[in-house]
């Protein structure tokens, strides 16, 4: 029964044009960071570009060996409000057009539907995941090697991390259909994922940055979790001289995030889901 | 062969807020009969099917289909299948892929796809998004839809608005069809006129309150019949008329007379020898009796 639900959720996902136009402009998006970063950090590494030329005091390097993983972490520090907007619009789309009518009447067991879906996006993200790592990894990657600094490809390390990426993208479009549940517009929606993602929780990392006791606080968000459980952020590297950059296990990001898709999944089952369609 | 199933409404109430959209309606609906579900726009008849069909959680009450609730059917879209009002589609995908998702969801082979899109006549269009679609196209989808899983129940939500001439004359052969192979049917719409010739029974709801049900002919007596008569010489008529004690009024057809079939009036020329050109059944009689129950719910 469930296996159906969730044949039906990807059937859904795979009908209509949303996954490839994300994918695709995901894949510009990525692929124009890593690359141009790469070259940037490469550059400067490698000696290829003085630090002054950089306009930095050459605090913005980071130190030695951990660029590989900086440059292929762009696949979830910058990708993933892609497999949130997938994840929102998923579940948004069920209500801007009604299609909520013949998915309840082909399965009238609303629960199951949202696990089924949650268990789809799950995947999709996963699959998400793929399409970055692939983008960053090969752009980036090209990009190290012109400028003779190792890959770190042959790592298992750098494979783990690989892991904990996909692990990452697979959570934020789970994150993304309890937001969607949560705020059924879907205008609303994905207005709420841009600004947060873009600009309110950067702020609110860097902001919380320069105290201890924000500091705590500023790690369980979505965003901070996220890069605890990839373990390496672009982020990291952007913090301020002297802040306080405290960050969570890897695990124990994973299990924040995995927590925030749980809460808004369950509380917009009891907001929007289970109501009267009309 | 689909076997039809009861459909019962008991006590059935919603309340939106304050608003009582459907007040303390019980009825049934039997197998093997085109039932039309009527009133007027604002009347309830949607929320109704809604909550037949689990859409809608009723404020008290129970709705079943052969004695089981939507939620409890073990294969929902073989026992029942819908076309609510307002189908809704995803523009963006197309017609195949929105039956192929219902089908997947609720267990059914994938062959139903062609063969349903075959039925209702859309074979040809089955690969185009539906956002292309006439509004006549996403009816006929709407029924390509109930009938995915073969079921032996139909509950058709103004299934007629947007059809073309042809498209109308269709979907009646098409409701007689299935109410003949055993199937319940329930069709509703907010016209008595739209669905008069496919119906064998008829509920009528005015603010959400039940105000008559019986077969389509026991509105026929809730009106005083109007006979439609004409002669040649039209003042011997009138005379005739006159003598047997029968009211009537000039009409632009001929003369209306108040009798409660046509029969009475042609004995009654007979035998006066006068020669009857036009004798027929004041047609909107029915429509008449539809509105006066419908405008007396409004009273209430």
């Amino acid at each position: 029964m469930l296996l159906r639900a969730i044949r039906a959720e990807f059937a859904k996902l795979l009908t209509t044009r949303i996954w490839w136009v994300l994918a695709i402009v995901m894949f510009g998006y990525i692929g124009m960071l890593s690359g141009g970063l790469a070259a940037l950090f490469a550059g400067i590494q490698s000696g290829a570009i003085a630090p002054d030329a950089a306009g930095g005091t050459g605090q913005g390097a980071p130190p030695v060996g951990s660029l590989p993983p900086l440059v292929y972490s762009f696949a979830s520090s910058v990708g993933y409000v892609f497999p949130v907007l997938l994840g929102a619009l998923a579940t948004t789309g069920e209500f801007r057009h009604q299609t909520l009518t013949p998915t309840f009447l082909a399965n009238p067991r609303r629960a199951q539907v949202l696990g089924a879906k949650a268990i789809a996006l799950f995947l999709a993200g996963g699959a998400f995941g793929v399409i970055a790592l692939l983008t960053s990894v090969g752009v980036g990657s090209l990009v190290i090697n012109a400028f003779g600094v190792d890959t770190l490809l042959g790592d298992g390390d750098t494979w783990a991390l690989f892991g904990r990426i996909l692990l990452a993208m697979a959570l934020w479009a789970t994150i993304g259909v309890g937001l969607g549940v949560l705020v059924p517009s879907q205008v609303a929606s994905i207005v709420i994922v841009l600004a947060f993602t873009q600009f309110v929780e950067p702020l609110l990392r860097f902001a919380s940055m320069f105290t201890e006791a924000t500091a705590g606080i500023g790690q369980f968000l979505p965003g901070a979790a996220s890069d605890a459980l990839v373990g390496a952020s672009v982020f990291t590297v952007a913090s301020p001289v002297g802040g306080v950059t405290s960050s969570l296990d890897w695990w124990l990001g994973g299990l924040v995030l995995l927590a925030y898709a749980a809460v808004t999944t369950v509380g917009g089952y009891f907001v929007s889901w289970r109501r009267d369609v009309t | 062969m689909p076997v039809g199933s009861v459909i019962e409404f008991r006590n059935i109430t919603k309340r939106f807020g304050d608003v009582t959209a459907v007040d303390d309606l019980s009825f049934t609906v039997e197998p093997g009969r085109v039932t039309g579900f009527l009133g007027p726009n604002g009347a309830g008849k949607t929320t109704t099917l809604r909550m037949l069909l689990g859409l809608i959680g009723p404020s008290s009450g129970t709705a079943t289909l052969g004695g089981l609730r939507y939620h409890d059917l073990p294969h929902p879209l073989a026992t029942v299948g819908a076309a609510l009002e307002a189908a809704s589609f995803h523009p963006g995908r197309t017609a195949r892929n929105h039956l192929a998702i219902s089908a997947t969801a609720a267990g059914l082979p994938q062959t139903r796809v062609a063969e349903v899109l075959h039925l209702v006549g859309l074979a040809e269009h089955g690969g185009q998004r539906v956002g292309g679609y006439s509004l006549g196209m996403r009816q006929r989808l709407g029924l390509a839809c109930t009938l995915l899983g073969d079921p032996g129940v139909l509950v058709l939500d103004e299934p007629i608005n947007g059809l073309d001439p042809e498209g109308i004359k269709w979907i009646r052969g098409f409701l007689r069809d299935m109410a003949a192979e055993g199937r319940t049917v329930l069709v509703s719409s907010h016209l008595l006129s739209e669905v008069q010739q496919s119906v064998d029974d008829v509920i009528i709801i005015a603010k959400g309150r039940l105000v008559h049900r019986g077969p389509l002919s026991s509105l026929e007596t809730q009106v005083a019949s109007q006979i439609v008569v004409d002669s040649p010489d039209r003042d011997a008529l009138a005379t005739a008329l006159t003598q047997a004690g029968i009211a009537f009024s000039p009409g632009r057809t001929g003369l209306l007379a108040t009798a409660a079939d046509p029969g009475t009036i042609g004995h009654i020329a007979y035998t006066a020898g006068v020669e009857v050109s036009v004798l027929h059944r004041q047609k909107k009689g029915l429509e008449d009796a539809f509105l006066t129950l419908v405008d007396g719910g409004d009273s209430l």
